[in-house]
């Protein structure tokens, strides 16, 4: 087969929220009980109330085969909240987490980052958070608060988010 | 292991810092992109299964009672990746504005009427070849507050996702002829002419239904796999 060059990607715009979103999309796993919520935040700090967090997941076994998949906006408040099952450590040695995607208004392309949850033993031997510098690796890390883990997305500014060219 | 992805070629996407797009502007990393090769999870397609995300529907103009107002067409393509193989199977999801150019989206305020008769949200499967097909109307062009006069030309919004996390796209698709080109900072944030002209779709007599629709081309590119050595080198076995 030819080379064929790519579609380019345009934003996700402001009026995706009657379109994208469906019942059921926070929800990862029914009944799971990890609960992962946050912020997503601009380079001012302020909430991104039109954004739209999507995440792809290994299950409780690191197995990738069939990908668990959500989708939340962010609207009205610059919030999203799953609720899934603790994936298990990955093949390629990566210890538990998330993969994310990022779409927002007056984002052209969207962002990959990930989750990690802390205490995890496992966070030291991971291969991706190695290739992340050390000041910045604390954004990639959940932070433990009663009602689950909260993980924010600061796509701009002093404690920017680290993102990922995969 | 998934099939690695091919990572030349993605040069065609826009930058995210895109100043004549003003809402890029506090909205954009400005630390560099940590570089993950062949990441597993990110390689791993989500499953979807039998559509968790929606109904499957491809006809936006039988969504309600009535037909809605504008001009009825038909939207057709072929989603294939880099290396030209159709993906078969593949969720389209497209949004747009009704033929007024509204959203049916409360937060749309612009003064343009809303119809009745018309959401503007379809999803299909691609067939064994590939290819989708919707049955909507034109989107009107509408107005947006990123400069004086800015007006976004007519456009549909679609979702895609290929065949792992990192071939994920979410683009628009645009509709030939429109002046509002020059002037839209979102379709020149693809800077270059070829790629911002695989944005727009072509009117196309094969897909145009006698005394009922006009019908529109355009295919879809996702990342593909990378090809292999092993494809082609591996001596055979008995």
């Amino acid at each position: 087969m030819p080379d064929q060059p790519l579609t380019p990607a345009q934003t996700v715009g402001p009026f995706y929220g009657f379109a994208l979103p469906y019942e059921g999309g926070p929800v990862i796993v029914e009944g799971g009980e990890l609960h992962v919520h946050g912020t997503v935040f601009d380079g001012a700090g302020e909430p991104v109330p039109d954004a739209l967090v999507e995440v792809l997941q290994a299950d409780g076994e690191g197995r990738l085969d069939r990908g668990l998949f959500g989708r939340c906006s962010t609207a009205p408040e610059g919030r999203f909240a799953f609720t899934t099952v603790t994936p298990g450590a990955t093949e390629d040695g990566c210890a538990p987490h998330l993969a994310v995607l990022v779409h927002a208004r007056g984002l052209l392309l969207h962002l990959h980052t990930r989750v990690y949850f802390p205490d995890q033993a496992f966070n030291a031997y991971d291969p991706v958070l190695a290739k992340v510098p050390n000041d910045r690796r604390h954004t990639l890390v959940a932070v433990a608060e009663e009602d689950g883990f909260r993980f924010d997305i600061r796509l701009q500014g002093d404690d920017e988010t680290v993102f990922f060219d995969v | 292991m998934a099939n690695l992805l091919r990572r030349d070629g993605r040069d065609v996407h826009p930058d995210r810092d895109f100043p004549a797009y003003k809402s890029t502007a506090l909205r954009h990393p400005k630390r560099p992109l940590v570089q993950l090769h062949n990441p597993e999870t990110e390689l791993a397609a989500p499953f979807l299964g039998s559509g968790p995300i929606g109904p499957l529907d491809a006809d936006l103009t039988a969504q309600h009672d009535g037909a809605p107002l504008g001009e009825r067409i038909v939207v057709t393509g072929q989603v294939r990746d880099g290396n030209g193989a159709p993906l078969a199977g593949q969720l389209v999801e497209v949004w747009q504005a009704n033929a007024s150019g509204r959203y049916a989206q409360a937060e749309d305020a612009h003064d343009a009427p809303l119809d009745p008769n018309f959401t503007g949200v379809g999803r299909c499967l691609t067939d064994d070849s590939g290819n989708y097909r919707f049955i909507t109307v034109k989107p009107g062009p509408y107005p947006w507050r990123n400069h004086d006069k800015a007006w976004r030309p007519a456009h549909i919004h679609f979702s895609l996702f290929g065949t792992a996390f990192a071939s994920r796209l979410i683009t628009q698709m645009y509709f030939p002829g429109d002046p509002l080109f020059p002037y839209d900072p979102v379709m020149r944030s693809v800077t270059d002419a070829a790629a911002r002209e695989r944005m727009v779709a072509a009117f196309d007599l094969d897909a145009t239904v006698d005394q009922w629709a006009t019908g529109y081309r355009w295919d879809i590119v996702l990342r593909g796999p990378e090809k292999s050595i092993f494809e082609t080198d591996l001596p055979e076995e008995d």
